[in-house]
């Protein structure tokens, strides 16, 4: 278990609402679900707020959404703190780095990652570097083992990383660019390196 | 090696189109009419004939777990819910079939719907797979839009298909905190009996399959139960995506053959592993909640259930973690049992207590600073542990501790001598300054 907790009040927002397009979306959402279950939607919901908020959940939007769902306040906050993806303090407002740690990411080489995210970003995860752009966590397993090591951020996984590519992947968002996403070497997604060793009669 | 034309999975590496133009052009949507007329019994039976087992750990034969649904539809519908919170340590292959051919599993989710009398359907994408989650939702739109499911839409059965998202957390990949998250709550799983199919999700029948048994159906209807029961060996048949991470030479996921030797399925496809098949110190057949496999074992493995029980360990996920003789083992499996004292959810007491003790002390027999008696310490916490839970996590991260232990044990303690040694050097060094 992972011991979480919200952000001081000095740092929470007073206020949150929806933009008019997400507050449509969010409807949208709902209406996924049969009537009277609308609390399934507490997760989408979360995320949302939390992408529109740059990348962290303040407490007001958990009261909101727990408002909009009709939930106990409590309920949602169990929510929000049970799932890792909530991030519920301030990160890098270029980018918060989730570096995979996990042991299949290990035996490629994911410590290099994290000792480059130690060494430019801050000395301990969830902390926002000195210029208020960049944050790191270690995370577990993203689901992209053959491609590791490898990180997410934001939306994209980048994959295939040395300690070289990415502190040049680091240097593009630093520069304010969007780093193709994917594998960061010679590579057709999941196929081995060099080309498929399968599938070649079968016309793309 | 297995046949391209025996492969389900045709686009696995995104090399063609995703959308449902390319998937028909492979052959998806293929007048799925004609399948979802033949019935109910008919397409259940099938998939039994097939042989088809889970494809998400347990390997639970996917047409008699459809067979366990209601006869009929009483006053409660019923749900199919998929289970596509691919999260094992080493698994990476229901992201390709998500991102690269999602039209396999919205047409699968369509007849399996029909074969349960489900009028909707739910995915559950985990949090991560952000990019995975937008492809599959927009393949759903398309069969949307071309009236393939939905209401009124052209094969006459009315079926909804959801697309559904956590936000990063393992144990929802059980699928009673499965259905406990899709509720909106904590993922805590809940105990069996009830079973889902007969309350699940919002207290309904339901039935929750993995992405990969849900996307071989539409082929394994088309092709017939005798072509997918023909590849493999009895029981443990048909095709299956083979993840292959670690110390090989090009790892990549792969569609083969079940019961292909390990060592074939690494040469061929991996380019052997990372300085030779003698560099071999040991693999993990099915992701990181399997035993260990050393590798004078490995010769003999075939990748496949009865394969991997013969040698005490489980196919699982076919996520194969494979690790040289240059890896510290101990500290790798410290690292395992770090994630799972990450992903507990913490409702059971030897979980959550347990989790963070075998770490605690694994950390430090990777140190070697640990009495030998601890090791059988540590292998009694495991026993306390499996099987006293609510859910499988208890087993699945208990597991790996013991195979740990029944394998590497003169390793653990070759290390605690040397911490010894150092010790004892260290301290004359020190008195003697």
């Amino acid at each position: 278990m992972a011991n979480r907790r919200l952000a001081p009040p000095d740092q929470q927002p007073k206020e949150f609402s929806f933009t008019a397009e997400n507050a449509a979306w969010a409807k949208q959402q709902i209406a996924k679900y049969p009537a009277g279950r609308q609390q399934s939607a507490i997760i989408p919901l979360l995320w949302r707020a939390q992408e529109q908020n740059g990348g962290w959940l303040p407490e007001a939007a958990i009261r909101l959404v727990s408002e909009m769902l009709g939930m106990a306040h409590i309920r949602a906050l169990e929510v929000a703190t049970f799932y890792t993806m909530f991030l519920l303090e301030p990160c890098g407002k270029k980018a918060h780095i989730q570096v995979c740690g996990t042991t299949p990411c290990v035996l490629r080489g994911a410590e290099a990652i994290l000792d480059v995210c130690k060494k430019r970003i801050h000395h301990d995860p969830g902390h926002v570097s000195a210029d208020g752009d960049f944050s790191w966590e270690e995370v577990e397993c993203l689901g992209a083992c053959v491609n590791a090591p490898m990180v997410l951020i934001w939306s994209d996984t980048y994959e295939d990383l040395t300690a070289e590519s990415f502190e040049k992947l680091l240097d593009e968002f630093a520069a304010g660019r969007k780093p193709k996403p994917g594998p960061q070497i010679d590579r057709q997604l999941s196929a081995p390196v060099g080309g498929a060793t399968t599938l070649k009669s079968v016309k793309a | 090696m297995l046949d391209d034309k025996d492969r389900i999975f045709k686009n696995l590496y995104g090399q063609g189109d995703w959308g449902l133009e390319g998937a028909r052009k492979r052959g998806a949507w293929d007048n799925t009419k004609a399948i979802l007329d033949k019935g109910r019994e008919v397409i259940v039976n099938e998939v039994k004939a097939s042989g088809l087992r889970g494809r998400g750990g347990a390997g639970f034969p996917t047409g008699v777990k459809w067979s366990f649904m209601p006869k009929a539809v009483g006053d409660r519908p019923h749900y199919l819910v998929v289970n596509a919170d691919e999260s094992e340590p080493g698994t990476c292959k229901d992201r390709e079939i998500m991102r690269n051919d999602p039209h396999l599993l919205v047409e699968g989710c369509l007849i399996a719907g029909r074969a349960m009398d489900c009028r909707s359907g739910y995915i559950y994408v985990r949090g991560e797979f952000i990019r995975e989650r937008e492809r599959l939702q927009a393949a759903v739109d398309q069969a949307y839009e071309a009236k393939l499911i939905g209401k009124d839409n052209i094969h006459g059965y009315d079926f909804d298909l959801y697309v559904h998202h956590g936000a990063g957390a393992y144990i929802c990949g059980e699928e009673m905190a499965l259905l406990e998250s899709l509720e909106g709550k904590k993922g805590q799983p809940r105990l069996k009996p009830p079973f889902p199919a007969n309350m699940g999700l919002y207290g309904c029948p339901t039935t929750v399959n993995n992405v990969e048994s849900i996307a071989v159906v539409p082929d394994i209807m088309r092709r017939g139960a005798t072509w997918f029961a023909g590849i493999g060996r009895p029981n443990n048949t048909g095709t299956k995506l083979f993840c292959i991470s670690g110390h090989v030479e090009r790892p990549c996921t792969v569609e083969e053959a079940m019961g292909i030797p390990v060592r074939e399925l690494i040469d061929t496809h991996c380019g052997g592993v990372r300085g030779g098949w003698g560099n071999l110190l040991a693999i993990i057949p099915g992701g990181s909640s399997m035993p260990v496999i050393p590798a004078h074992q490995c010769d003999e493995l075939k990748m496949d259930f009865d394969g991997c029980a013969a040698l005490k360990s489980s196919l699982g996920t076919a996520a194969v973690i494979v690790m040289d003789k240059s890896t510290d083992i101990i500290r790798a499996f410290a690292r395992i049992a770090y994630f799972y004292k990450h992903e507990s959810c913490g409702q059971c007491t030897p979980c959550r207590e347990g989790m963070g003790w075998m770490w605690r002390v694994l950390t430090r027999m990777a140190d070697g600073r640990a009495q030998k008696r601890e090791i059988d310490m540590l292998f009694d916490v495991t026993k306390q542990i499996e099987g006293h839970t609510i859910c499988a996590f208890g087993d699945g991260a208990a597991w790996p501790v013991q195979g740990l232990i029944r394998h590497f044990r003169p390793e653990i303690e070759r290390r605690i001598d040397e911490y010894t040694r150092n010790a004892d050097r260290h301290a004359v060094r020190v008195a003697a300054e």
